[in-house]
């Protein structure tokens, strides 16, 4: 984890609550996709949690949808603001599970960390499939954006207004060696159920601090109890236990 | 810069200086070990230690407030023998100054039981007894806010311990003078308060609590002036040391609350916005002691007239 100060170098909308912010500055702390940065927000308390969509040394990429009002603040920023930031939170994905035919499966604003993670995959030389769930046509974002990597993109929107009609889980392909997920709990469960080989799930949590001081995020696992912000977000297949 | 004192004595032992991160908001101090020096505080109050191992309350724990934060985590932690098995060993490997180990129960069994083990403990300085848990039911808090069930629980302790015993107190009652009198009574050897005050937040769109345990502990900076209060009429009341903590934020705030009346300072929710916020507040003590004309900060305890 590390402090740092960042500038907004853009910040646009990808659809009516979607947004797209590029930041500039030392990103050297993320060390894995997957992992989450901790925004501290003017006139907020609590820092904002927000998933890395893709990084580099000196730049970061966070697709965050407004859904209250720290997002909404953030949503109205422009270039040249500079954001207090915790980097490199979470353990992010492990990308040496992947096998040959990895499936990444993103539901709405748990699309975004599978972006760099894609990258990464294709950047390896791996057939990557992705399926991208969405409620309806509008709320669509980055099915460009994979398809350019090489990813074998399919959409699914639950009123059939674009792609296949229905969850993310009617998209399933027959074959695949490792899959990661991020979304709402509902589909993470479904994917847990409909799956049939290991896989890794990124969970979303309310948090207080984000780096493992205050218990506000714990999970009970098979392997115990687990804070979502340090020892996860990515938890595998096999340590999850369903509370809810 | 003209060298100040920064030292405070709390209860025989020597701080180095008066800013300890209080209990919940620092884990056992290695999160922060890994990312600054934890030997430059005064000390720290450890994760809020039970005799069984608890995994606390159902999530979302944690709301948004102006200026604060609700916590109802519900004392999470992995009981007193991993505490002294694991935790402790740990510790030890990045902090060499005596630790307050922060102790809470169900029963006064349970915290005479679980002091009784700490207090064993070469690492442990002080045992700061928590009868101000706003986030379990039966327990914590129900001790807490009648100076007779404070003074069962300072005198079940104190018979079977040897080191000072710090009993921290809810804000959450009519009368906190009179359970910290009970409290001294019975043999306390310091006071720290305020723990977090009951708060609630409500979700607007689904129309239910935020918090899955409806209610929890606010604090903040929105609590700082009641924080001051209190320690201030604590203060006057009692003759033994009071630890001030709420909402305090800067170097600013430990002034403030040690001329209210506080011997040491503890620094709460500020961990958790900024990892580093009492090493900051450490560093800018003696540019604050400066402005305002303290040499040592022990001349300023209660020295507000």
């Amino acid at each position: 984890m590390k402090q740092t100060v960042l500038e907004i170098t853009s910040n646009t909308a990808l659809n009516k609550n979607v947004y797209k912010m590029v930041l500039k500055g030392d990103c050297t702390a993320i060390t894995s996709c997957g992992q989450f940065v901790n925004i501290q927000i003017e006139g907020m308390y609590l820092r904002r949690p927000i998933s890395v969509c893709d990084y580099d040394a000196d730049s970061l990429t966070l697709v965050y949808k407004v859904v209250g009002k720290g997002t909404e603040v953030m949503s109205k920023m422009s270039s040249g603001t500079k954001l207090d930031i915790l980097l490199g939170l979470g353990n992010g994905y492990d990308l040496s599970k992947a096998g040959e035919k990895p499936l990444l499966i993103g539901g709405g604003v748990g699309v975004p960390p599978l972006y760099n993670l894609a990258k990464k995959l294709r950047g390896e030389g791996k057939d990557v499939s992705v399926i991208l769930g969405f409620n309806t046509k509008e709320e669509i974002f980055y099915e460009d954006e994979f398809k350019s990597l090489g990813c074998n993109v399919k959409v699914t929107t639950v009123d059939g207004s674009y792609g296949i009609k229905g969850f993310v889980t009617k998209a399933l392909p027959e074959s695949y060696s490792h899959f990661y997920t991020c979304g709402p709990e509902p589909m993470l469960k479904a994917i847990y159920n409909a799956t049939t080989t290991s896989g890794q799930f990124s969970f979303e949590e309310r948090m207080g601090c984000g780096f493992g001081a205050c218990m506000g995020c714990s999970c009970k696992t098979v392997t115990g109890y687990k804070r979502i912000c340090k020892d996860g977000p990515v938890l595998f297949k096999e340590e999850i236990l369903w509370q809810k | 810069m003209a060298e100040v004192n920064t030292k405070v004595t709390l209860c025989g032992i020597e701080l180095d200086n008066p800013v300890i991160p209080a209990s919940g908001t620092f884990g056992f101090g290695y999160e922060f070990a890994e990312i600054y020096d934890i030997n430059v505080l005064g000390t720290f109050s450890f994760k809020g230690t039970t005799k069984d191992p608890r995994f606390g309350n159902p999530t979302p724990r944690i709301a948004e407030c102006t200026s604060g934060m609700i916590n109802a985590v519900g004392l999470q932690n992995p009981g007193v023998e991993k505490v002294i098995s694991e935790e402790l060993p740990k510790l030890k490997k990045c902090f060499n100054k005596p630790v307050m180990a922060n102790v809470s129960g169900f029963s006064i069994d349970e915290y005479a039981y679980t002091c009784a083990k700490i207090d064993k403990e070469e690492q442990v300085g002080w045992i700061e007894v928590n009868v101000s848990c706003p986030n379990v039911h039966g327990g914590g808090m129900a001790f807490g806010t009648s100076p007779e069930g404070a003074a069962n629980v300072v005198r079940a302790v104190k018979a079977v311990t040897t080191k000072p015993i710090i009993v921290k107190l809810s804000p959450n009652v009519t009368d906190i003078v009179a359970i910290a009198k009970a409290c001294e009574e019975a043999g306390a050897d310091a006071i720290s308060l305020i723990n977090t005050m009951l708060g609630m937040r409500i979700d607007l769109n689904k129309r239910t609590p935020v918090i899955a345990n409806k209610m929890g502990g606010f604090s903040g900076p929105a609590i700082f002036p009641v924080a001051v209060r209190m320690v201030y009429q604590v203060s006057h009341a009692v003759k033994i040391p009071v630890v001030g903590m709420g909402g305090v934020n800067s170097a600013e705030d430990v002034i403030e609350m040690m001329m209210a009346g506080a011997t040491a300072v503890e620094v709460g929710a500020a961990n958790l916005i900024n990892p580093f916020a009492c090493r900051d507040i450490i560093n800018d003590l003696p540019r604050v002691m400066e402005k305002y004309k303290i040499n040592s900060l022990k001349e300023i305890i209660g020295g507000c007239k």
